[in-house]
């Protein structure tokens, strides 16, 4: 079990492939806090919670639940 | 109407029939079967048609726009002669080019922000249509949940956000009998069926024309497309389509979710008692009960992973038979509420998307959550009290419940 007061060695981002999105929305209505949508339905990341420890999973299931599999999920090392 | 003259089929594989009776009621237990020995199913039927149930195949086609055309998606035995590129309801029946900029007109009236707003006025709906039933009298009253429930909260809804008398109710669901359950009448039938629902709808829109609303009739009215205000046949179709796809899909897909919570007490008692599992547990009914089958008609002659595909062929899309697939759902054939991994195409799949999939989310959640909050426990009246719909849109017609338990709506507690 990890040292709650250690960080973890890597972050994340995703990228939203916009010819693949088709406006399923799962990925908003699963983590608004990450995602926003545009009044076409085409989904887009919020800049600001890219790599958040605390939305990792969220992200995960966000892209594991993508019918169009627009979503790319990428381990990045930390600086 | 219902049409009852289905002959019957002998071989799912080589002469199947989606419209006749046996083919909803047994849907689940037939795909598997065919599965299993002939996952390309093919029929002369309607001038020649294939069922492929694999999850992999229906995605190729649903993105295939070059080998496979949307002019016509609910298979018949005519191959209607409709104004291309508009198609007969645009723009469901339209292909690229055109299909991009008719879908953009519609996108914004159904973007999840827009719908979200929805929610008061469905919730006051479902608890309209729950106080509307007679007096419960717990263990002995039983309700027609389709009748009764779940036909009438995507009605309401759309029927407003378009600009048509919800009144006209009946008449909605006629269209549909005629059209979707009726798809495999004769010719002349058809046709005259489809007239029926162009003369309504040209009277609803001359009304639009003279007294403005905000709904949607009166938005396509406004709107242009290059430059140039829509076809009359462009503004009808799109009208047709959103009447009918917004009814008779979502109707179908909350009467099966209370099929199966009557039928299965113990997700039953889960949900009431988890109220937070409601977001997977919709996803996962819109897996295991999708409601619509769509179909595309081949261009050209080709090859189909060994199969012949024939110019003018039909190819049905069973996204629903997708949606059971094992090669790409873990325990496909379990109803599994609390399923966290679940990229179903209950909506479709690429640039047909359901436009309605937001709207069509939130009726189901809102009036699940009304139902089992009213009637926390509810079960089968008797194997007999269920009827399935015929055709390409899958749902209970008939669902006769008997009501066990029952809050009251002032106190909140069981009465």
């Amino acid at each position: 079990m990890s040292n709650d007061s250690q960080k973890p060695s890597t972050s994340w981002r995703i990228e939203i492939d916009a010819d693949r999105c088709q406006g399923h929305n799962r990925c908003f209505s699963l983590a608004p806090q990450l995602f926003d949508v545009d009044e076409f339905g085409q989904g887009f990341v919020r800049p600001e919670a890219m790599g958040l420890d605390e939305l990792r999973e969220r992200a995960e299931l966000a892209t594991a639940n993508c019918p169009e599999f627009a979503i790319r999920f990428i381990d990045t090392p930390s600086a | 109407m219902n049409n009852t003259q289905t002959p019957p089929v002998a071989d799912w594989t080589s002469d199947f029939d989606h419209v006749h009776p046996d083919y909803n009621k047994n849907a689940h237990e037939l795909w598997e079967t065919l599965r299993g020995s002939c996952p390309v199913a093919h029929t002369q039927r309607y001038g020649g048609a294939w069922l492929p149930v694999n999850y992999e195949h229906v995605r190729e086609i649903a993105y295939d726009t070059e080998h496979f055309t949307s002019e016509a998606v609910i298979v018949s035995t005519d191959r209607p002669v409709v104004p291309r590129p508009i198609g007969a309801a645009p723009p469901i029946t339209s292909d690229p080019p055109f299909h991009t900029t008719a879908r953009r007109l519609l996108l914004p009236a159904f973007s999840p922000k827009k719908i979200a707003g929805f929610e008061p006025d469905i919730r006051a709906l479902c608890r309209a249509k729950l106080d509307e039933l007679p007096k419960i009298e717990p263990g002995h009253t039983v309700i027609d949940a389709a009748i009764q429930y779940a036909m009438h909260i995507p009605v309401g809804v759309i029927a407003r956000m378009i600009g048509l008398p919800v009144d006209d109710k009946d008449l909605f669901v006629s269209f549909l009998d005629d059209l979707i359950g009726g798809a495999n009448l004769p010719q002349e039938q058809l046709s005259a069926a489809r007239d029926r629902v162009d003369t309504y709808l040209d009277i609803q829109i001359e009304a639009h024309r003279r007294q403005p609303q905000d709904d949607l009739i009166t938005y396509l009215l406004n709107a242009e497309l290059d430059g140039k205000p829509l076809d009359p046949q462009h503004i009808r179709g799109s009208i047709a389509l959103l009447l009918l796809a917004g009814i008779d899909t979502t109707w179908s897909v909350l009467g099966s979710s209370l099929w199966h919570l009557a039928t299965h007490p113990q997700d039953l008692k889960r949900l009431v008692e988890n109220p937070a599992l409601m977001e997977t547990a919709i996803e996962e009914f819109l897996r295991a009960y999708s409601p619509a089958t769509m179909a595309r008609l081949v261009i050209d002659d080709h090859d189909f992973h060994g199969h012949a595909f024939k110019k003018g062929d039909w190819v049905l899309l069973p996204f629903p038979a997708a949606n059971r697939d094992p090669a790409v759902f873990e325990n496909a054939h379990t109803v599994q509420l609390d399923r966290a991994v679940n990229r179903h195409a209950a909506f479709g799949l690429g640039i047909h998307r359901c436009i309605g999939s937001n709207l069509a989310r939130l009726e189901l959640r809102v009036a699940i959550e009304e139902f089992i909050q009213r009637f926390p426990s509810f079960e089968l009246a008797s194997p007999q009290g269920v009827t399935w719909s015929v055709g390409q849109i899958r749902g209970p017609r008939q669902l006769s419940l008997r009501i066990n338990q029952y809050n009251d709506p002032g106190t909140g507690q069981p009465a």
